[in-house]
């Protein structure tokens, strides 16, 4: 059919413009006439259509468009774009107008900012104390924590989890092994990277690495799941049962999350360790020695302080999870949107709270 | 000359079960074909299978003379295109609004320009009577008023044959009245094919022109006629109990 393209002539004449449409008016010669026909129907302009030989909504739409115009005649109206018209015949387009973006003063923007950070905290607080409550409840009663889930979160988030988190301090070992290597061999104490490796895996890097893993990796599932739920009131459906859902929902991911969070860590950190262990014999180290080294850098408190934070970070991971899953709106974009900001907010947090207890242990001799 | 769908020795199913096995049947340009069964019987199977998202097992779909389920890249896209498919749920765009929903086949597909498609996606929800709501979200209206902005958005290619799936669930019998006169509309002024699946006889008896009725137990088509027809004169007794139980519920 491609002989009947669509095809727009203009004669100009002292009457003014006279603009002959023919051939196939579907969406495609449609589109390609369309500009042209609608900048030469001029006021006081004949459009001749009776050269259509088909038309499909399309061509109805420019019909029609040319008809609204002021002081435009058209000609020749094939049956069937006057069979599609006719809904239209009493009713006019509006102009739809595009409300134009409304510009926010800077003072409103940092207000509605600020106010935004305060209702945030707010709910982060009341939160917190609600899901503590329900932890607690839970310990006391443990008849009302839903185990089979707890299970599964932990093996979701823990046991699925161990080849990510063991290549990633197996190599962050390394990697830290070979960069202090070869500097601290200009002064031939390289010996002392076993020292290097070890407390920085047990007292900073085990920890973090494996709450941003858990928060990239279970986070996320957490605020997705219930987020997912909201959408399809599924929440609302647990609540008219006059289930709580922080008990519902969230006790047993957090609990999961604390349980498994401290485990991933020392299993990070024996990776670590061994990775730069690994590397420090390869620069020529008998085992005997980096053993020495080993036991004589390291002591209960650097194992205990990295222990400690990781069960915070595994109530915040699992509880910043949830919670944004349970502020999620309404539709599909809004899921995206909570998961984006549980882990947004799960990583920001895990520095802050870790630097926290930088200042703590520091304070405390510990 | 067959029809504006042909299935020929359709085997239905997924994963290798079969569900629905060697079924043929034609749908005619310009009617309104009713999908009809009891629940768990494959009627939404067969409906995915029509509109491509399910690979039959055996046997082949063709919509004007052309196979869907042979067809690959733009052949398939052009197939595509001469199909809408309205959702049970409406699955319009949350975040777009329900002019934008209707112009995105037509933004994808045609170089129309920009007051063009806000042109014709008003056209559209004109037909569909939601002429006053192409700046709302889907959020911002009712259940009914999604439904109908699905159906314009079905409609937006100016496809050959619309498919609705369980287009009343979920409606109140009004709204679900003003869904069938709507369609009965569309059909009479547009010339439009309607395959149409549902279980609701009030509708089946207003709009249909024909229908097919699926079993679970005989993975088949176990009557094929008008509604009428099939109430009155047919000579299976599920047929018989599934139209006449239904009529007596809704005469109380």
């Amino acid at each position: 059919m491609a002989q009947d393209k669509a095809e727009l002539a203009v004669e100009r004449s002292e009457n003014g413009p006279r603009l002959s449409l023919k051939g196939r008016l579907d969406a495609a010669g449609s589109a390609a006439v369309w500009q042209r026909a609608v900048r030469e129907a001029q006021p006081g302009a004949v459009v001749d259509a009776s050269g259509v030989t088909y038309c499909d909504s399309a061509g109805a739409a420019l019909l029609y468009d040319l008809q609204q115009r002021n002081g435009v005649r058209i000609e020749g109206l094939p049956e069937e774009a006057k069979s599609l018209l006719k809904p239209y015949e009493k009713i006019e387009f509006p102009k739809l107008e595009k409300e134009p973006p409304r510009k926010e003063s800077a003072p409103t923007a940092i207000g509605r900012v600020a106010v935004g950070l305060v209702r945030d905290a707010r709910d982060q607080i009341i939160f917190t104390g609600q899901a503590s409550v329900a932890l607690i409840q839970g310990l006391f009663r443990p008849d009302l924590v839903r185990w089979r889930d707890m299970w599964h979160t932990f093996e979701t988030a823990g046991v699925n989890a161990l080849f990510i988190v063991g290549m990633i301090g197996f190599l962050t070992g390394m990697i830290m092994a070979f960069q202090s290597t070869v500097p601290l061999q200009q002064f031939g104490v390289d010996i002392f990277v076993v020292n290097l490796v070890a407390l920085a895996m047990l007292r900073e890097l085990g920890g973090i690495m494996t709450a941003i893993v858990l928060a990239g990796r279970s986070g996320s599932a957490f605020a997705a799941e219930i987020g997912t739920m909201k959408v399809n009131e599924e929440v609302d459906a647990l609540t008219t049962m006059g289930l709580d859902p922080v008990r519902f929902l969230v006790v047993p991911k957090v609990m999961a999350a604390i349980l498994v969070t401290p485990l991933l860590t020392i299993y990070a950190n024996v990776i670590g360790i061994a990775g730069g262990l690994m590397v420090v014999m390869l620069f020529g180290h008998p085992w005997a020695a980096v053993y020495n080294q080993l036991t004589g850098a390291v002591d209960l408190s650097d194992i205990a302080t990295g222990l400690i934070k990781s069960f915070f970070f595994g109530a915040l991971v699992g509880g910043i999870g949830c919670l944004r899953g349970l502020q999620t709106k309404i539709g599909a974009t809004a899921v995206g949107e909570s998961t984006t900001r549980a882990v947004v907010s799960g990583i920001t947090l895990i520095i802050v709270v870790d630097a926290i207890f930088a200042v703590v242990f520091w304070a405390t001799n510990f | 000359m067959g029809g504006i769908i042909e299935v020929r020795n359709l085997t239905a199913g997924y994963g290798g079960t079969a569900i629905l096995e060697n079924l043929t049947f034609d749908v005619h340009k310009g009617e309104i074909f009713v999908i009809l069964g009891g629940s768990g019987c494959g009627k939404s199977t067969l409906l995915k299978h029509l509109i491509g998202l399910l690979p039959p097992l055996e046997g082949d779909i063709l919509i004007e003379g052309k196979s869907l389920p042979k067809a690959e890249g733009r052949e398939r896209q052009a197939i595509l295109k001469r199909i809408g498919v309205s959702y049970q749920s409406g699955a319009l765009f949350g975040s777009m609004t329900l002019s934008e929903n209707v112009r995105l086949p037509l933004e994808e597909y045609t170089d129309l320009p920009n007051d063009a498609l806000d042109l014709i996606a008003w056209m559209k929800l004109k037909l569909v009577g939601l002429e006053n709501y192409v700046a709302s979200l889907p959020s911002e209206v009712s259940g009914g008023m999604q439904k109908r902005a699905a159906l314009a958005r079905a409609m937006a290619m100016d496809p050959a044959v619309v498919f609705l799936d369980e287009p009343s669930a979920g409606l109140d019998p009004i709204t679900s009245a003003d869904l069938d006169a709507l369609i009965l509309r569309l059909n009479k002024t547009l010339g439009m094919t309607f395959v149409i699946v549902t279980h609701e006889l009030p509708s089946i008896y207003a709009i249909a022109d024909r229908v097919i009725m699926l079993d679970k137990k005989t993975k088949g088509i176990i009557a094929e006629g008008k509604p009428d027809d099939l109430r009155d004169h047919s000579d299976n007794a599920f047929v018989r109990q599934f139209f006449h139980r239904e009529v007596t519920e809704v005469a109380e």
